[in-house]
């Protein structure tokens, strides 16, 4: 008996010695070279993406992912891979996205954020540059008899939890000294049912968000109206976690390759003939000289591949929002520099 | 066990031996080592954590709380703006939490009292109906008879195709209807209320102790009648009888004035109580039927009424062995509230999650939570132990 209880203390000792090891987990802070070792070990990208935003990421009838987020992700494959297809996609939450990619759970998030200095420096982040500007914008139904923004004092207003647009909606309605009822639904499905049910007389996401719940979502597009002006700075990028700036490098350079390559001309229907380009720019480009791909750790043909199998930043947006898309959307703020937009591609020299 | 017996000529290394093999000993030694491995990992648990969001540089503390929220909340119970700090946002999340926690926990505890007794009566389809309604309720998760019920609401009809009631308004914007408009005399009017209920309280003890004493009989249900009327009413007519109606109308979007229940809070509350309820039913079942047979043929054969007999004999004699399955029941039915991230209802795990997502502190967020809850739960059982203590049987 006595001997027993000794046994069964040191047994328990030892259990609770072994435990107090120092962890090696898998979320240890990011080191550098470390997620490029960790993806090509693994054979793929993890890439963490909303989980249905018309035009960013959505599933498709064939049950592919679609959008110009997951285009995003496809562009990063081609980059390390050279094949676009080797990407895994993780839907998530608003609430499930931070600590996704601060645990290392997603290698990197293309999930429509905006970056802001809270994020930043608070979350363990680093941003990639924009790849879409946009703002938060108001859907009402037409029968309303809402005209504008400033028509709507005392409305219902669905949002979702700690998105900016939380933050945005409080601060445009406190500006114009109106009062509104907030409606805070986590679950996207749950949210947008509850607009189209008729809980909230308005609707509140960035703006390039709502032309897919009028046309997905509704059942007749033409009863909504999204009102005129965007009332928030709302620039969306990519994200990783700080700590690992090679492949930080990597996932900006990316996104700078599919600006240049639009800027020069460089396009997947043309990336071929390109190739034999003189322009000694679109020969560094597409990685004939230069040798700028080894200086990220990549293949010299990164840009080349990213063009061919996925697309400069053109062809992606027309690909969502372009004129032949389901929703078709002005580029406005999503043109190149010399074109009266925002992309502006480092050079890449 | 071995038994030692202490001669004066044994040494004292023989003593401290037979000190540390006796039972006692040992069994606090083992004790105190099993906690310091406990605070030993607890701690390390805790280092390892810190440590690591050091290295990925994520903010760590509590050093947001006083920052400004700039967020609205739907519900508040106490005044509240965007430009308030999260705490206060917090305690606006933890009191809709309680709100609607002792919403259920009332409204539960009358449905399941109702239900239970109901599935004991002798009157065959009653019974059936109350087995149906606990069956059908206890088996399906809370979840989904929260989000049935915020579907249900979602799509009654807009405030423009509002559904008329007597006083008020049914509509997706939730139950609208008149009350009197505010007024200092309604107030002293709750607070006559209060006094005659306290009254009436020491009203029974007074007749207890009369009947038991001095055997003389009061007619305690008249008098008590007569203090929880009159009171009130005197209160009210002494304040100058206020009468004026806050009637809701429709304007813009909505009702403006009346009182409204939001359909997120009736959404919540209908599914966790309902849910709650089944149970509860089937502990004042299993307290009813646990009432040997020979008290009610004794209390039959004393010409009890039957509800003289519910009300004097079994109820007492259940609630012994309902009190603690019930307290149990409360507890999960505070927990349950949490559900209402689903629905929107802007309780403390739906302001926590705001604030999680705004700030980035998931791990302070949840640790607020994880305290409430445990406060919650620990208070609550609490309470009810007290009550047991009190309901128990008094060995006289």
């Amino acid at each position: 008996m006595l001997k027993r209880t000794h046994l069964a203390a040191s047994v328990l000792l030892l259990a609770l010695s072994s435990l107090m090891m120092p962890a090696q987990a898998e979320n240890a802070p990011a080191t550098n070279g470390d997620t490029l070792k960790k993806i090509k070990a693994r054979g793929e990208v993890v890439c963490g993406v909303h989980p249905a935003r018309h035009g960013f990421a959505a599933i498709d009838s064939k049950g592919k992912w679609e959008g110009l987020d997951v285009d995003f992700c496809h562009a990063l494959a081609a980059a390390v891979f050279g094949d676009a297809s080797k990407v895994r996609f993780t839907p998530l939450s608003t609430a499930q996205r931070f600590p996704a990619i601060q645990s290392g759970e997603v290698d990197v998030l293309s999930r429509n954020i905006t970056a802001s200095l809270t994020r930043d420096v608070a979350l363990g982040l680093n941003f990639a540059p924009p790849n879409f500007y946009t703002g938060t914008g108001f859907m009402v139904r037409a029968n309303s008899g809402v005209k504008k923004v400033d028509d709507l004092d005392g409305a219902t207003v669905c949002i979702t939890p700690g998105s900016s647009t939380e933050q945005n909606v409080a601060q445009i309605f406190a500006s114009r000294n109106m009062h509104y009822t907030p409606v805070v639904i986590e679950n996207n499905k749950e949210y947008v049912a509850a607009y189209l049910a008729g809980r909230c007389d308005v609707i509140a996401r960035d703006k390039v968000a709502l032309p897919g719940i009028k046309t997905f979502d509704a059942e007749k597009p033409e009863d909504h109206i999204i009102l005129p002006g965007i009332y928030s700075k709302e620039p969306l990028a990519m994200a990783v976690r700080k700590g690992d700036d090679q492949w930080y490098d990597i996932v900006k350079w990316v996104v700078y390759a599919t600006f240049n390559a639009e800027e020069m001309n460089v396009s997947q229907s043309n990336v071929d003939q390109q190739l034999k380009s003189a322009d000694p720019d679109v020969q560094g480009l597409l990685g004939v000289t230069g040798g700028f791909g080894q200086k990220l750790g990549l293949d010299d043909k990164w840009v080349y591949n990213i063009v061919k199998q996925v697309g400069n930043y053109g062809d992606i947006y027309n690909r969502h929002f372009g004129p032949q898309s389901a929703e078709p959307l002005d580029r406005d703020l999503n043109n190149q520099w010399n074109k009266g937009g925002l992309l502006y591609g480092l050079p890449i020299r | 066990m071995m038994k030692q017996s202490d001669n004066p000529g044994a040494s004292t290394a023989f003593r401290l031996f037979t000190f540390l093999g006796s039972k006692t000993v040992r069994s606090w030694c083992y004790q105190f080592l099993l906690a310091a491995l406990l605070i030993g990992f607890s701690y390390w648990l805790y280092s390892n954590v810190v440590d690591n969001l050091r290295a990925q540089r994520i903010a760590t503390g509590f050093g947001f709380l006083p920052q400004s929220a700039q967020f609205a909340i739907g519900e508040t119970l106490i005044d509240y703006t965007p430009q308030d700090s999260y705490a206060r946002a917090v305690l606006v999340g933890l009191l809709n939490t309680l709100y609607v926690t002792v919403c259920g926990i009332v409204l539960a505890t009358v449905l399941g009292f109702m239900v239970g007794i109901g599935r004991v009566s002798k009157n065959w389809l009653l019974a059936k109906v109350c087995v149906t309604y606990v069956e059908l309720l206890r088996n399906v998760p809370v979840i989904l008879q929260v989000i049935f019920w915020s579907v249900v609401i979602r799509n009654l009809p807009s405030p423009r195709g509002a559904i008329e009631l007597p006083g008020g308004f049914l509509t997706n914007r939730g139950l609208t209807f008149t009350v009197p408009a505010a007024d200092n005399g309604w107030l002293w009017t709750l607070v006559a209320l209060f006094a005659a209920l306290v009254l009436s309280a020491l009203v029974s003890g007074l007749a207890r102790r009369l009947r038991e004493q001095h055997g003389k009989l009061l007619p305690v249900g008249r008098i008590r009648l007569a203090l929880v009327i009159a009171l009130p009413l005197l209160a009210w007519l002494m304040c100058g009888a206020p009468h004026e109606l806050n009637r809701p109308e429709l304007r813009g979007f909505n009702f403006k004035g009346g009182f409204t229940i939001s359909p997120e809070f009736t959404a919540l509350l209908l599914g966790i109580a309902l849910y709650s309820s089944s149970f509860i039913a089937e502990i004042v079942r299993a307290g009813i039927q646990s009432v040997p047979k020979g008290q009610l043929e004794a209390a039959r054969a004393l010409s009890f009424s039957p509800w003289h007999l519910m009300r004097h004999v079994i109820i007492p004699q259940a609630m012994r062995v309902m009190v603690p399955p019930l307290a149990s029941q409360y507890v999960s039915l505070a927990k349950n509230s949490s559900i209402a991230v689903v629905v929107g209802y802007p309780e403390l795990a739906n302001i926590s999650n705001t604030l999680m997502n705004q700030t980035g502190q998931a791990l302070e967020a949840i640790a607020i939570m994880m305290v409430v809850y445990l406060i919650i739960s620990g208070t609550t059982s609490l309470l009810m132990n007290l009550f047991n203590r009190y309901v128990a049987i008094k060995e006289r």
